[in-house]
């Protein structure tokens, strides 16, 4: 699908590309030759009733192959109340001062100007601006980031080790083991959503709470979101929520000219965001 | 005056208020470029024959050793999971510009010990014969116990040393060029993602290993009071001026086309380059330590000032050039992460002093390769016995023998 296309406002969606990177490939067949590995052992002992203590499965079972993960946020919707920053902090200890997601005020001026501010990510919320009076004020909005899991990730090209990977669902992770923390990641990203974790010396960032949406629990953000701006959902599925809201509005991506096709739609998006 | 700056200019990504990358990376293209720079120098001389540098070839080609083994030291300290480095060896990813650093810097470190050791085979064999006892043993074990010298051997470690060499120009302009890739190929960074970069890099690097060349050739003869090599220096110098123009012009260029067609991000890396980075940039990089060698070099070229009008000419021009790449080095890796990638805005870095990645580290990585050329210096003489740093060796070492001679200076 064209640009153009996308931006007529089209009713066709992003298909995942067929092209796999190879690190998803390897990892999968490490996966199976786990998997093998573990099958043996588990003849040995008991292993199969704790692996299903510790990984609870949709209807039994998740297939990572199944799924193509999105999300998308309803910029017309958010109230810019921090719920999800906080939720996300409290969900995946994220250490003071770095952000698996934050939340951003724009304010458009009379005279032209626009400015931003998220202050501390907007993990309290938003205090009206001090420097602005309303009556200069033409419009604001609010507008939530978070890693934009892109298909073609400039994070995961450059990481010299493979810890950066898509996952065969289509997220964009780190394998914490392995990560040599060199920051090459945290340059390539254009969105400015990852860093090094003081904690653990390794790159950080969002990872869709993968941990709960393989088990078929809501992201925490979207749980905490009390105004429904924030939608994950599976792209492969046509009756996914995803689906319906990418087929029913005018949606844009971030940086689309860089190419990185990020799977995190914004409804309502302005040019003026980046 | 300079302009007083908020330490954060409108808005930043909240991620992006911890500069990522830190003076150690700073540091780390920095020493890289020395090595490059100077292994091209003593290339000059085994390749392509420029009789001048013969006093300065082998002593190009150990410096460039010495800062090749420090090299990835800054880059240690800077991981966050130092202990993981090896895994850059053992899981490379096939897409990352970054994963080719083990093999190329390998392949480099292979190429650079086998021609230092034909280089100094010779001269070690005659210091094992003339020495007893403990000594002996140590010269005999740095030769590897193989002490055959005559026209055979030498004309064989001769070819063997010239094929390295020759190997060694593209290997190196891989490993620094490769350095600049790093950069140039970040897309987010508008003020890092050009091609030139690699180039830009590559020349500096020549830039800066041929100033410390000069800056140590003066520094040594100065200490052990042995007449300069005017020949010598006259080539470095001249070879100084002219990459140091080829470089500045492409540095210039690579900003020069960005103003002039106007882009997008023009105008946040105008504000980058005249507030963020005044001081560093325009002052240090461009003025102080572009310009000011520049002239230098042109008038000692052109107007042959007196010897030693012409001596405190090429040397400070040298001093200056290793502080304008530097300062390149600082204004490109800390530079490009104060812009944040909002385009709105500009966060501040302040080097710490005394943690693993302050200054004070920064600084004693930078110096350890020059103590580690002293010590070898100690050891074995750097410079062909028949000019007159050589000689000083000779008749110093004469004083001591049987014990191992002291490094230079004491
Ligand atoms: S938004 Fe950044 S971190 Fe997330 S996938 Fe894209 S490039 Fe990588
Ligand atoms: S910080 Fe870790 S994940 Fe990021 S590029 Fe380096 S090794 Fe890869």
């Amino acid at each position: 699908m064209s640009e153009e296309e996308k931006k007529g406002g089209t009713l066709s969606l992003p298909e995942p590309s067929e092209k796999k990177p190879g690190g998803s490939l390897a990892r999968r067949d490490l996966l199976k030759y786990s998997a093998a590995g573990l099958a043996g052992l588990v003849t040995l002992g008991k292993i199969d009733d704790l692996l299903a203590e510790s990984y609870p499965t949709i209807g039994g079972s998740y297939h990572p192959d199944e799924h193509w993960w999105g999300f998308v946020v309803d910029l017309r919707k958010c109230i810019g109340c921090g719920a999800c920053v906080r939720a996300c902090k409290e969900e995946n200890s994220v250490p003071d001062g770095f952000f698996r997601t934050w939340v951003e005020r724009y304010t458009f001026l009379k005279d032209g100007r626009v400015l931003v501010d998220s202050p501390d990510g907007a993990l309290e919320g938003f205090e009206p601006r001090a420097d602005v009076k309303p009556e200069e004020v033409t419009k604001s909005f609010f507008v939530p980031k978070l890693c934009n899991h892109c298909e073609q990730s400039p994070c995961v090209q450059v990481c010299p080790v493979g810890a950066s990977y898509q996952s065969p669902d289509g997220l964009v992770l780190i394998d914490k083991t392995h990560c040599i923390g060199c920051g090459y990641c945290v340059q390539a990203c254009p969105y400015g959503c990852r860093y090094l974790n003081p904690v653990t010396g390794t790159a950080d960032k969002c990872t869709m709470c993968y941990h709960r949406i393989s088990k078929g629990l809501k992201t925490a953000c979207v749980e905490a979101c009390p105004h429904g701006a924030r939608h994950y959902g599976d792209l492969k599925d046509p009756n996914s929520e995803v689906r319906r809201l990418l087929n029913t509005s005018r949606y844009g991506v971030l940086k689309p000219d860089l190419g990185t096709h990020p799977k995190c739609f914004y409804i309502g998006l302005d040019e003026e965001v980046v | 005056m300079l302009p007083v700056v908020p330490s954060v200019i409108g808005y930043v990504f909240p991620n992006e208020l911890h500069v990522t990358w830190t003076v150690m990376i700073v540091l780390y293209p920095y020493i890289t470029g020395l090595v490059a720079g100077a292994f091209i120098v003593s290339s000059l001389y085994h390749i392509f024959g420029r009789e001048s540098l013969r006093p300065i070839a082998r002593f190009a080609l150990v410096s460039s050793l010495a800062f090749l083994l420090f090299a990835p030291l800054p880059l240690l300290l800077h991981l966050g999971r130092p202990e993981r480095a090896f895994n850059i060896l053992i899981t490379p990813s096939k897409t990352s510009a970054m994963a080719g650093f083990g093999i190329i810097y390998l392949t480099y470190l292979v190429i650079v010990v086998i021609e230092v050791w034909l280089t100094l085979r010779e001269d070690m064999v005659h210091l094992a014969e003339s020495r007893t006892g403990f000594a002996r043993l140590f010269y005999r074990t740095l030769t590897l116990f193989d002490t055959t010298i005559d026209e055979k051997t030498k004309a064989f470690d001769h070819k063997v040393a010239k094929f390295l060499a020759a190997l060694g120009i593209p290997v190196a302009c891989f490993l620094h060029g490769y350095v600049g890739f790093l950069f140039g190929s970040i897309k987010a960074n508008p003020w890092w993602s050009t091609p030139l970069m690699f180039v830009i890099f590559l020349l500096s690097a020549i830039v800066s290993g041929i100033a410390v060349l000069v800056f140590l050739f003066y520094f040594v003869s100065w200490l052990r009071k042995v007449p300069i090599d005017r020949a010598c220096v006259g080539t470095l110098a001249s070879f100084l001026w002219g990459f140091m123009i080829v470089d500045v012009t492409l540095e210039l260029l690579e900003v020069l086309s960005i103003a002039y067609q106007q882009t997008r991000e023009w105008e946040p890396l105008q504000f980058l380059i005249l507030h963020k980075l005044f001081f560093t940039y325009v002052v240090v990089q461009l003025l102080l330590c572009s310009l000011v060698p520049f002239l230098f070099l042109a008038f000692n070229a052109i107007a042959k000032p007196r010897e030693k009008l012409s001596n405190v000419l090429v040397f400070s021009s040298a001093v200056l050039l290793l502080v304008q790449v530097i300062s390149m080095r600082w204004n490109v890796v800390i530079g490009g992460q104060l812009l944040s990638k909002s385009f709105r805005g500009y966060t501040t870095y302040v080097p710490g002093l005394w943690n693993k990645e302050g200054l004070v580290v920064a600084a004693v990585v930078f110096i350890v390769p020059f103590i580690l050329l002293r010590f070898v210096d100690g050891v074995i003489s750097l410079f062909p016995a028949d000019t007159p740093l050589g000689a000083w060796w000779a008749r110093r070492a004469a004083g001591k023998t049987p014990a191992v001679p002291a490094p230079f200076g004491t």
